[in-house]
């Protein structure tokens, strides 16, 4: 087999590269900062010409999910990428999505707010993305990537993970990883399904009706309101399923630690060089990443903080992964929050007094 | 080894494609490196800057607050940077756009007019491979061979022609570059 071959790129260059090589059937996004490369990039490979990918700027966020809505109820592997703002504005067809249960891919390179806000990096969309984000009882899967090679592997996964379970999965990046560059290896290529896969892989999709069944409904309206319950119910058995079998995480130097610093993204990159300087100073400190926001390793940061003396939330916001942290340790231990807000991204040193004055005073 | 570089400037200076060479060379050495830019305003016009990190282990953050090395091409950036030069480390300055030079005694300094050697080649365009020469003489991270590499690597190919010219800049920057005491 030939040797992978390195390259260096933007985050948001590996997503399209990453897309178009995972056999994504189309894109549909709307421009933002700092996403932008992502369709750039793939208006220059011109995966139409090759793989037969549609690629389409739509008139708006609003548009461009709906028209995702569309392709993947066709069974299609399709996907959007914004930021922030405009990830606010695709909230309805996401939980429309959620509802009639249809696997589509969303990345948000996410910018500070509220609003506007700013066009620098933040991880102040932890809420929006791991509480649903629109109307109802649902959830997405959120997968965190914290560099350049997750953001290209975490394209197939989310569209694996989203097709596995009927649900809309989305990559959770932000301004940092977006627009730095580093090596990556790209995923091998695999080819987009046909259309007898597709008809054999999703007897859901609509594809126009065979002879052999029934009509396929997508939708997620319902007016009785028991058979909604049940429909309901169903989701959330399936919700209850991803969190036993979709839960990533990564624990580093946890284990003589004496206490966790628990970050997410590009903030578990500055914080892995804060538990090096830290460690530098003498202090036992242990990084815990969690890789899947939703579903959230709960049991596994109760295990990594057992005999610790306090926990240091740090994350580019004023304080929201803190709350799933504190469920999950329930009182047992301190838990602090760090971060810098508004489009400033914490430095290694200010984590590392932000736990010396927090802990050890 | 690692080295952590801070490259700043005026927007349309050349310091982002400057960091991005840099970067392929360590790519063409098998080094891990990352390249963070300033991605705001400044392209258009502000003061840019892009950290580079070249290293032969695991990279872990690409956002630092003290540098090795801080190459700073105008004056808020040298206002900016020099303080976070890390004891012992280097500092590089482009005599033409620093009027105020720097004061700090435990790094090393060096002064390197890029403008005036680029002024004299006819060609601005070349001012930040004058400065990339002038880093790799005092730190050299890279090798000129990975770097002639990079740019064939990372240049379109009907760019090439020009790879030349740019490696007598890097020579230029290579002897002009000059320590201060």
């Amino acid at each position: 087999m030939a040797e992978k071959q390195v390259t260096l790129m933007k985050g948001n260059e590996a997503i399209a590269h990453a897309a178009i090589r995972c056999g994504a059937d189309a894109f549909f996004g709307y421009p933002i900062t700092p996403q932008s490369e992502i369709i750039e990039t793939l208006a220059l490979l011109k995966p139409w010409e090759t793989t037969g990918m549609v690629v389409l700027q739509a008139e708006s966020e609003v548009a461009a999910i709906n028209m995702v809505y569309g392709g993947a109820g066709a069974g299609k592997r399709v996907f959007t990428t914004s930021s922030s703002p405009g990830v606010a504005l695709m909230q309805e067809g996401i939980s429309y999505m959620a509802g009639a249960e249809i696997p589509g891919v969303f990345v948000d390179v996410q910018r500070g707010g509220p609003g506007l806000g700013t066009i620098q990096p933040s991880q102040s969309d932890y809420f929006q993305a791991t509480r649903g984000g629109g109307n109802g009882d649902y959830y997405v899967i959120v997968l965190a990537p914290n560099s350049v090679q997750e953001m290209a592997d975490f394209v197939d996964l989310a569209f694996t993970l989203a097709f596995k379970y009927r649900n809309p999965a989305m990559i959770l990046s932000d301004g940092v990883i977006g627009q730095m560059m580093e090596k990556v290896v790209l995923p091998p290529i695999k080819p987009r399904r046909t259309e007898e896969q597709i008809k054999k892989e999703c007897p859901w999709a609509t594809i126009g009706r065979p002879a052999d069944r029934e009509p396929n409904i997508l939708t997620s309206l319902e007016l009785k309101p028991e058979v909604m319950e049940q429909r309901n119910l169903h989701m959330q058995e399936k919700y209850e399923l991803i969190r036993e079998n979709e839960v990533r995480y990564e624990a580093t130097k946890c284990d003589d630690a004496d206490y966790i610093i628990v970050s997410f993204g590009s903030a578990a990159r500055i914080g892995e060089k804060a538990v090096e300087l830290a460690r530098e100073q003498g202090i036992k400190v242990g990084l815990f990443r969690p890789i899947t926001l939703w579903p959230f390793p709960s049991k596994q940061i109760v295990e990594a903080a057992k005999g610790k003396k306090g926990i240091l939330v740090s994350e580019i916001n004023a304080g929201q992964m803190i709350e799933d942290v504190k469920l999950a340790v329930n009182g047992q231990l301190p838990v602090e929050h760090f971060g810098r807000l508004g489009g400033i991204v914490p430095e290694p040193e200010e984590i590392v007094e932000a736990l010396k004055e927090k802990f050890i005073k | 080894m690692k080295t952590e570089i801070i490259i700043s400037g005026f927007g349309g200076q050349g310091v982002l494609s400057m960091g991005k060479i840099l970067a392929y060379s360590g790519l063409m050495e098998d080094k891990e490196v990352t390249w963070m830019p300033a991605y705001g305003p400044e392209q258009r016009g502000g003061t840019a800057n892009v950290t580079v990190i070249v290293s032969d282990e695991r990279i872990s953050s690409p956002i630092l607050s003290k540098y090795d090395v801080a190459i700073v091409l105008n004056q808020p950036s040298l206002d900016k940077f020099e303080p976070k030069v890390k004891p012992g480390g280097i500092l590089i300055y482009d005599g033409y756009g620093v009027m105020n030079p720097p004061t700090r005694k435990d790094i090393k300094v060096y002064r390197i007019d890029a403008m005036d050697k680029a002024a004299e080649m006819k060609n601005s365009k070349v001012f930040n491979m004058i400065v990339l020469g002038g880093l790799l003489k005092v730190c050299p991270v890279v090798s000129t061979d990975g770097l002639n590499k990079a740019l064939y690597k990372s240049l379109p190919e009907r760019h090439h022609n020009m790879i030349p010219l740019n490696m007598k800049a890097v020579d230029e920057g290579m002897k002009i570059i000059q320590e201060q005491k």
